[in-house]
């Protein structure tokens, strides 16, 4: 492969060459073009594209491509491909597609070369030297764009999963409860404790019930967690309880051999409310309904 | 830097106002449990809601403190452990055994008030 500044007496010649191949391009477009979408509607990469939508991008990309080969520069294909990640990560496009557009114009402009210039061997190579490294730049451009939409919006949803997942509610005065639904691992226990201890600070929290219904297994590591949280909220001056530890849990803690001597456990969210309530000196008291009175709640001091 | 000891009625409230040197710590506790006896203070506060770091030294050197105003006669409250702090001390295995802790300043004087008086000690 020739390298630009390298090979300095064939400079001249290397830009007349592509020049030559860029007026080729464009003299031969509307047939190239056909000629690709063509190949594309047959492997089947143009599936949930509307007819206008295949003309213009096709043109687009078309362009796009002789540019970048004309002038050695790619930040139009490199704007361009980033906004077709966008918008085909949003329809719902797969990477074959994507990626198996641009090979097939690739094919297409290589194979445009090979009849072009079938007469005169030395003048291929030469256009290919030029060609392919263009060719190859414009793929890696388009693969990168496409993979790096894909993974921000993977960023994006762990975020609001995050964000979901960690819900610190106020349930009384002084009392709040943290269901923890689903799987914990270190990122999530540590981002949920630090949302706890934030809480029980603006709330004045003096109890916290976290609730581990939802909690499909546990291990050390998350048992580990577990007391963490605890301590760091008994610093912070707040009593934790531990509700829905179900059969199977505590039988891997009792078998880990967990040290939750320190933390308070209770059956289920409801039997940890109250104890909440106990320490908090709340007392529930059903109130008959003829009375007329809603208040159901009534702190006791 | 030398900490103010305030008394309180029955309590001293010692209010830490920047970053202590280790020794400016271990000034803090001396001085604070000779206080104890000196006023027949019944209760300490330490409030370290100024401080963004509390290391090994430091904890240790609270929960000494926390144990020798005890055999003094008192009860010690540490008020004011910010979040951070509080998840960086449990994630360095740094305890702080068997010292109360409270939110602030008004939350420890509450809960000695009820610790003292024999009372719950919450609400």
């Amino acid at each position: 492969m020739k390298k630009k500044g390298t090979n300095q007496p064939s400079n001249e010649a290397d830009t007349a060459l592509r020049q030559e191949l860029v007026e080729h391009f464009r003299e031969k477009r509307e047939l190239l073009r056909q000629q690709w979408v063509e190949q594309m509607t047959t492997k089947g990469l143009l599936a949930g594209l509307t007819r206008e939508d295949i003309e213009n991008e096709s043109i687009t990309i078309y362009d796009t491509c002789i540019v970048c080969l004309e002038t050695g520069e790619y930040e139009g294909a490199q704007t361009y491909a980033t906004r077709m990640a966008e918008r085909g990560v949003l329809r719902g496009m797969t990477t074959e597609q994507i990626i198996g557009g641009i090979l097939t114009l690739r094919d297409v402009y290589g194979r445009s070369l090979f009849e072009w210039y079938q007469q005169d061997m030395e003048r291929l190579l030469a256009a290919l030297d030029i060609y392919e490294p263009v060719a190859n730049k414009i793929l890696s451009i388009v693969a990168l764009a496409f993979v790096e939409e894909r993974e921000k919006i993977v960023r994006q949803q762990q975020e609001a999963i995050r964000e979901l997942s960690t819900p610190v509610l106020q349930v009384r005065d002084q009392m709040l409860i943290l269901p923890i639904i689903g799987v914990i691992d270190t990122h999530r226990a540590r981002q949920l404790t630090e949302q706890l201890l934030r809480t029980i600070r603006t709330n004045r929290a003096k109890v916290v019930v976290i609730d581990i219904t939802g909690v499909p297994a546990v291990d050390s590591k998350v048992a580990n967690h577990l007391v963490q949280t605890v301590d760091a909220s008994r610093l912070m001056g707040a009593t934790v309880i531990v509700t829905g530890i179900s059969p199977e849990i505590a039988q891997t803690l009792v078998t880990l051999g967990v040290d939750l001597s320190k933390m308070n456990t209770v059956g289920d969210l409801q039997g940890g409310i109250e104890e909440a309530d106990q320490l908090l000196g709340y007392r529930a008291i059903r109130i008959d309904p003829a009375s007329g009175s809603n208040h159901q709640e009534k702190k006791v001091q | 830097m030398l900490v103010p000891i305030l008394k309180q009625g029955d309590y001293l409230i010692a209010s830490i106002q920047s970053e202590l040197s280790d020794a400016d710590l271990l000034k803090l506790r001396d001085d604070l449990v000779r206080r104890v006896s000196e006023f027949r203070s019944r209760g300490v506060i330490v409030d370290v809601t100024v401080l963004d770091v509390m290391d090994s030294f430091a904890t240790r050197t609270l929960r000494s403190m926390a144990h020798m105003i005890m055999l003094r006669g008192a009860e010690t409250v540490i008020v004011g452990i910010q979040p951070e702090v509080a998840f960086s001390m449990v994630q360095l295995g740094l305890r702080l055994e068997g010292v109360t802790t409270a939110l602030d300043l008004e939350e420890g004087l509450s809960l000695l008030d009820h610790k003292i008086k024999g009372d719950n000690g919450l609400g």
